[in-house]
C-alpha cells in the first residue's frame, strides 16, 4: 500500500511528454519537491511508461518498454509522477501488463509506490503554500485518468485553494473528457475535434485567463486548440499551464522579483 | 482510409441541431440519475451487490440455464434454444405458423432488434407492430433505435408531430405530447385486442422459480404479454439470475441508473400461461433463449464481464462520444460504450472492429455502470485482440484482423528505442516517430489545433544541468 508518512527521498518519473514538450513542468515539479526538503532522484535512463502502446493494443511492445522502467526504482521509496495518465498506467495497468510474467512482483512493487504529483503534495507532504502572485482567474481541467484511475480529482483545487490571489472559475461539463485520449485524437480525429471544440468553448466562457491541469496530454490538446482558434478565429486563448509550473511561479519569491 | 463509420460520424457531427438535442436529452438523464443516488457510499455498495449477483449467475451459467428450463417447463412455459439469430427467427415463425397468426404485437425488446425480427417476419407476410411508444415512432419512420432504452431519443417533438401527421392524415396535426401519446394509445389499443401473438423481451429470468421479469413504463409490456392468446418472450442466455431474492437489488439499481426513476411504472413477473381458474392471460407462453456469440464471450474470463450487462443504458447516457455522434452512427444494434464492447465480440472485429477506437478511454462509462463492467479495460483488451499475433490464445472473433504491417512496425520501432535510454536520449525523438504513425491523419491534429512545439532542451538535459541526482 502507498505510504503516507513523509519520506526523505523520492524517485521522480518525468514522463515522455514533459521530457520533450513541457520540460518546464518537470523542472518546476522537482523544485517544488526539493523546496519541501525532499531529495529527488531522477533516473536518467527513464523514457516512457509504455501507455501509448498499451492503449493501442500493442502489449508486447508496451511491456518491453515498461520492463526497462520498473528496474529504475530499486529503493523502497515513493515514485512521484507529474501526470495522472502516466501514474495511472503504472499504478493501475502495470499489474495487468505484467500478469504471469517473471517480473510481475517487481512491477507490482513499483505500481504500489506510485503517486501522482498533486496527490503527493497534498496527501503526503501536506504542503503549505503562500501566494506571491497577482490576482488571477483560472479554470481547472482534471484529466480523466487523474479523476477516475488515480481518484485524485480534487487535489488541484485543494492546492489552488491555498493561493489567496487565485480564483477558480468552474466551466460547464467540467468532468467531461477533453477529447485527447492519446491515439484516439489521431484515429477518430472528427470526434476528438468536436470534443475539444466544446471543451475550449466552456473554458473560455468562464472568462478565466489561465487553464491549469495536471496532465500534459490534455494541455497539448486544449492549448493547441486555443492557439489555433486564436490564430484562425480571433478568439482569446487562455494560457495553459501544468499545475507544477503554475504553483512554482506563484510561490517562488525570486521568480516574482524578476518580474517588473 | 476513410471508413464508413467515419463518414457516418462526420455526417452526425454536422447536424448541429440534432447534437444539441442529444446533449439536452443526455444532460437530463445524467441529472436524473445523480438525483437518485445522493449517497455515494450507498450507491457503491449497491453497485457491488448488483455486480456480485450478475457475476454469480454467470459463474454458474450452464447449471442455471438448465434449472431455468426445468422450472419454466414445470410452470408451463415452453423453452426454445437458438444458437443464431436465424434460428431464433425460425422458432418465432414456427410458433406463428402453428397458430396461423398473421400479426404480432411487440413490447420493447433489444434481442428482437438483434434478430432483425420485424424485417424477417414482414418478408414472410407477417405484420410486426411495435407497441412501445418510442419503438412505434421509429417504426413509422422506418428507422432503428438510436438508444437501447429510448429508441426515438434522436427525434424532436416537432419531427414526431410531423411524422404522425404524415402517417395518420385523419388525426388533426398537433405538437402536444399528451395528444400525440393519446393518439398512439388509441391506434395500439385495437391492435392489442386483434393480435393473435404478443412478443416481449426479458430483463431477468429467475432460475429458482422459472419466472420471467419484465421492466417497463407504458403498460404496453403487460398488454403484449397478457392480451394476445400467445406470448413469446425472447432473450439472451446471459439474462438468467439464480434466485428470486436477486431481483430486488437489480430492480433498485436498473431504473435509477437508466432513466433516473426510483422504480418503473410497471414490473411484470411472468410465471406461466393462464391457469384453468384464471380469467385472463395467454394460453401459451414461450421463451426463446438466444446465444448469438454469447457463449464465445463467456469462454473468456476477462471478456465475460461484458455479459453482466443489465441494459440500463447509463454508459450510453454518460458517454462523451455517444452524445456527439448519436446512436445511428455506430451502425450496430447496441450503440455507445456497451455496443463498443459487445458488437465487435458478437459480430466480429472485421465488421465492427473500428468501434473500439471510438473511445478516448475516459472511463465515464465504467464509473456509472451499475454492475461495474470495466468497459475501458475491455476496450483495451479488444484493441489487443484486434492486433495481436498469437491469435490462438483468444476466442475473440477475427482476432488479429486489424494488425497492419506499417503500424506494427512503428510500435516495434518505438519499443526498440524507448527500451534503450541511450537511443531515446540521443536521437530517438519519439514525437517525430509518432508523427509518422498514420501520416495522412496527422493533418487532422492541426486541422483544429496548432502543432505542438518541441522543447529546446529535454527534461533529462535540464535536470542533469541542475544537478538532480540520477541514482
Amino acid at each position: 500500500m502507498s505510504q503516507t508518512t513523509r519520506p526523505d527521498t523520492i524517485y521522480f518519473f518525468g514522463t515522455c511528454l514533459i521530457d520533450l514538450i513541457y520540460p518546464q513542468a518537470g523542472v518546476s515539479a522537482v523544485q517544488l519537491l526539493q523546496r519541501e526538503g525532499i531529495k529527488v532522484i531522477y533516473p536518467q535512463a527513464q523514457t516512457c511508461c509504455g501507455q501509448p502502446a498499451w492503449n493501442s493494443g500493442y502489449r508486447d511492445e508496451a511491456r518491453k518498454v515498461a520492463r526497462t522502467q520498473i528496474k529504475l526504482f530499486p529503493k523502497n521509496i515513493p515514485i512521484v509522477i507529474p501526470s495522472g495518465s502516466c501514474a495511472g498506467m503504472m499504478k493501475t495497468h502495470y499489474p495487468a501488463l505484467f500478469k504471469g510474467e517473471a517480473d510481475e512482483a517487481e512491477a507490482l512493487n513499483v505500481a504500489n509506490r506510485v503517486y501522482e504529483l498533486t496527490e503527493f503534495l497534498v496527501d503526503v507532504l501536506q504542503v503549505d503554500l503562500t501566494d506571491l502572485g497577482e490576482l488571477v482567474e483560472v479554470a481547472v481541467h482534471t484529466s480523466c485518468s487523474a479523476r477516475r484511475e488515480m481518484g485524485v480529482a480534487d487535489k488541484i483545487e485543494q492546492l489552488l485553494g491555498q493561493l489567496a490571489q487565485v480564483q477558480v472559475k468552474e466551466q460547464a461539463y467540467k468532468a467531461e473528457c477533453c477529447g485527447f485520449g492519446g491515439t484516439f485524437a489521431i484515429k477518430q480525429p472528427e470526434i476528438s475535434a468536436a470534443m475539444v471544440a466544446d471543451k475550449t468553448m466552456h473554458i473560455r466562457a468562464t472568462g478565466a485567463t489561465q487553464l491549469i491541469s495536471q496532465d500534459c496530454g490534455c494541455l497539448l490538446n486544449i492549448s493547441g486548440a486555443f492557439a489555433y482558434q486564436a490564430e484562425h478565429e480571433g478568439k482569446t486563448a487562455p494560457k495553459a499551464q501544468h499545475i507544477a509550473e503554475f504553483l512554482w511561479e506563484r510561490t517562488q519569491a525570486s521568480s516574482q522579483e524578476m518580474k517588473p | 482510409m476513410t471508413t464508413e463509420f467515419r463518414i457516418d460520424v462526420e455526417k452526425a457531427l454536422g447536424k448541429t441541431e440534432v447534437r444539441a438535442h442529444f446533449r439536452k436529452a443526455m444532460d437530463t438523464l445524467m441529472t436524473n440519475r445523480r438525483h437518485q443516488f445522493p449517497d455515494d457510499a450507498a450507491l457503491q455498495a449497491l453497485r457491488h451487490q448488483a455486480q456480485a449477483i450478475r457475476a454469480n449467475a454467470l459463474s454458474k451459467l450452464p447449471e442455471l440455464l438448465e434449472q431455468l428450463e426445468t422450472n419454466l417447463t414445470k410452470n408451463g412455459i415452453q423453452v426454445h434454444w437458438a444458437e443464431t439469430t436465424d434460428e431464433a427467427n425460425q422458432i418465432v415463425l414456427g410458433i406463428m405458423q402453428k397458430h396461423n397468426a398473421k400479426s404480432i404485437i411487440k413490447g420493447k425488446s433489444m434481442v428482437s432488434e438483434e434478430m432483425g425480427l420485424n424485417h424477417f417476419l414482414e418478408e414472410r407476410g407477417i405484420e410486426a407492430l411495435e407497441s412501445d411508444l418510442g419503438e412505434f415512432i421509429i417504426q413509422l419512420d422506418g428507422e432503428t433505435p438510436s438508444h437501447i432504452i429510448m429508441p426515438a431519443i434522436h427525434k424532436s417533438k416537432e419531427q414526431i408531430s410531423q411524422l404522425f401527421h404524415d402517417k395518420f392524415p385523419d388525426i388533426p396535426y398537433t405538437d402536444d405530447v399528451d395528444e400525440l401519446t393519446a393518439s398512439a394509445r388509441r391506434i395500439l389499443r385495437d391492435k392489442f385486442y386483434a393480435a393473435p401473438v404478443g412478443l416481449s423481451g426479458v430483463n431477468f429470468a429467475v432460475a429458482e422459480t422459472g419466472t420471467l421479469c419484465l421492466v417497463e413504463n407504458e403498460g404496453n409490456g403487460r398488454m403484449s404479454t397478457t392480451i394476445p392468446p400467445v406470448h413469446i418472450a425472447v432473450t439472451g442466455i446471459e439474462k438468467v439470475v439464480e434466485k428470486l431474492s436477486d431481483i430486488p437489488p437489480l430492480l433498485s439499481i436498473l431504473p435509477r441508473s437508466a432513466t433516473g426513476q426510483p422504480i418503473t411504472t410497471y414490473f411484470n413477473m411472468i410465471s406461466g400461461p393462464r391457469k384453468a381458474d384464471e380469467k385472463d392471460g395467454p394460453t401459451e407462453v414461450h421463451l426463446v433463449l438466444l446465444d448469438n456469440g454469447r457463449s464465445t464471450i463467456y469462454s473468456d474470463p476477462e471478456l465475460l464481464a461484458t455479459l453482466r450487462c443489465i441494459r440500463c443504458g447509463a454508459c450510453i447516457n454518460h458517454c462523451p462520444v455517444y452524445v456527439r455522434i448519436g446512436g445511428h452512427s455506430y451502425g450496430t444494434v447496441y450503440p455507445g460504450p456497451i455496443g463498443t464492447i459487445l458488437e465487435p465480440q458478437k459480430e466480429g472485429l472485421k465488421v465492427h472492429g473500428e468501434l473500439i477506437q471510438a473511445s478516448s478511454l475516459c472511463g465515464a462509462c465504467g464509473e456509472v455502470c451499475p454492475v461495474r463492467i470495466p468497459i475501458p479495460d475491455i476496450i483495451n483488451r479488444l484493441r489487443y485482440d484486434s492486433v495481436r499475433k498469437d491469435t490462438e490464445h483468444t476466442n475473440t472473433r477475427d482476432a488479429g484482423s486489424k494488425r497492419k504491417p506499417l503500424e506494427a512496425a512503428i510500435w516495434q520501432g518505438w519499443a526498440w528505442s524507448a527500451a534503450r535510454p541511450s537511443v531515446y536520449n540521443l536521437g530517438g525523438n519519439i514525437a517525430t516517430q509518432l508523427r509518422g504513425l498514420v501520416p495522412n491523419k496527422v493533418g487532422a491534429w492541426t486541422r483544429v489545433r496548432s502543432a505542438p512545439k518541441l522543447a529546446d532542451k529535454t527534461l533529462h538535459q535540464q535536470l542533469k544541468a541542475l544537478g538532480v541526482d540520477h541514482e
